[in-house]
């Protein structure tokens, strides 16, 4: 098998589904809040890649610009998240989320 | 032949770490496996020409994030670390069953259109990646900006409310009024 002179695009995307796969994975099978807002960062970040891949390729700047903005709302996300987290451990005692049952019924 | 074998090692890179994220038992060692993966996809958008966004996640998602990640981590000090019970041990395996059907789904969608799209990347711009994005982003996308701007404040004044505190946590987890 022989090496392409350039990396093709559905390598790129094949690599950010991927990673936006193992992100959902994390959501689901993992139960610290903490960790599930990491696999929600791997999910950004996945495509983050395609965008970045495809303005490459499309020979365009504006996927740039959309990761840019994403870059941002993922900074206030994190903030308000991990702001939200502590209070529910200094409320509950726990990051688990089946524990966190509060509004059950 | 060079970025082919450079994109082979960093999306391995990216995707074994990622891996590790969510399968490691310590939340710090998580958190530090992100940094990498974070990294890796740096070096990746190198790779793209994204230069400015290499640099951003370097210093933005691996720095200003992961830090705050880690501060919370070990401010929080979760050293009870229970994954096992036969209920989450069902919860984790549909889990795992609706993640892998969702990789398959996205292979058998990449596998229909596997080469379309163009073939080879763009030539090289001549203008600096960080000037031609910072043209942009103070032309066409001011507005955008701008409201981006607004929406850190919002977040700022919102970390700062919830971070506040505000009494003692009941008896029973019922929040004091």
């Amino acid at each position: 098998m022989t090496l392409p002179a350039a990396v093709p695009l559905s390598w790129y995307l094949a690599l950010s589904g991927a990673l936006f796969t193992i992100g959902v994975i994390g959501v689901l099978v993992r139960r610290n809040a903490l960790v599930i807002f990491m696999s929600i960062e791997l999910m950004l970040n996945a495509a983050n890649l395609a965008f970045v891949a495809f303005s490459r390729y499309l020979h365009s700047l504006d996927g740039q610009i959309f990761v840019f903005f994403v870059m941002t709302v993922a900074a206030a996300e994190v903030a308000i998240g991990l702001a939200i987290i502590v209070n529910v451990f200094r409320l509950k005692e726990t990051v688990y989320v089946d524990e966190i049952n509060l509004m059950k019924g | 032949m060079m970025t082919t074998i450079l994109f082979g090692a960093f999306g391995l890179l990216a995707v074994v770490c990622a891996l590790l994220v969510i399968l490691h038992k310590n939340p710090v060692t998580s958190a530090l496996f992100l940094v990498l993966t974070f990294c890796s996809l740096a070096g990746l958008y190198l790779l793209l020409q994204a230069e400015f966004l290499a640099m951003v996640q370097v210093i933005v998602y691996a720095g200003a994030i992961m830090v705050l990640f880690l501060f919370v981590i070990m401010y929080l000090n979760l050293d009870r670390d229970v994954d096992d019970g036969v209920p989450h041990a069902l919860r984790r395996w549909v889990g795992w069953a609706i993640g892998l059907l969702l990789l398959v789904e996205t292979a058998v969608l990449l596998w229909n259109r596997w080469g379309a799209g163009p073939e080879g990347p763009a030539a090289p711009v001549a203008v600096g990646n960080t000037s031609a994005v910072g043209q942009l982003l103070y032309t066409r996308y001011l507005f955008p900006f701008e409201v981006t701007s607004v929406l850190l404040l919002v977040a700022i004044i919102g970390a700062v409310m919830l971070g506040k505190g505000r009494t003692q946590p009941g008896p029973s987890g019922v929040p004091p009024q």
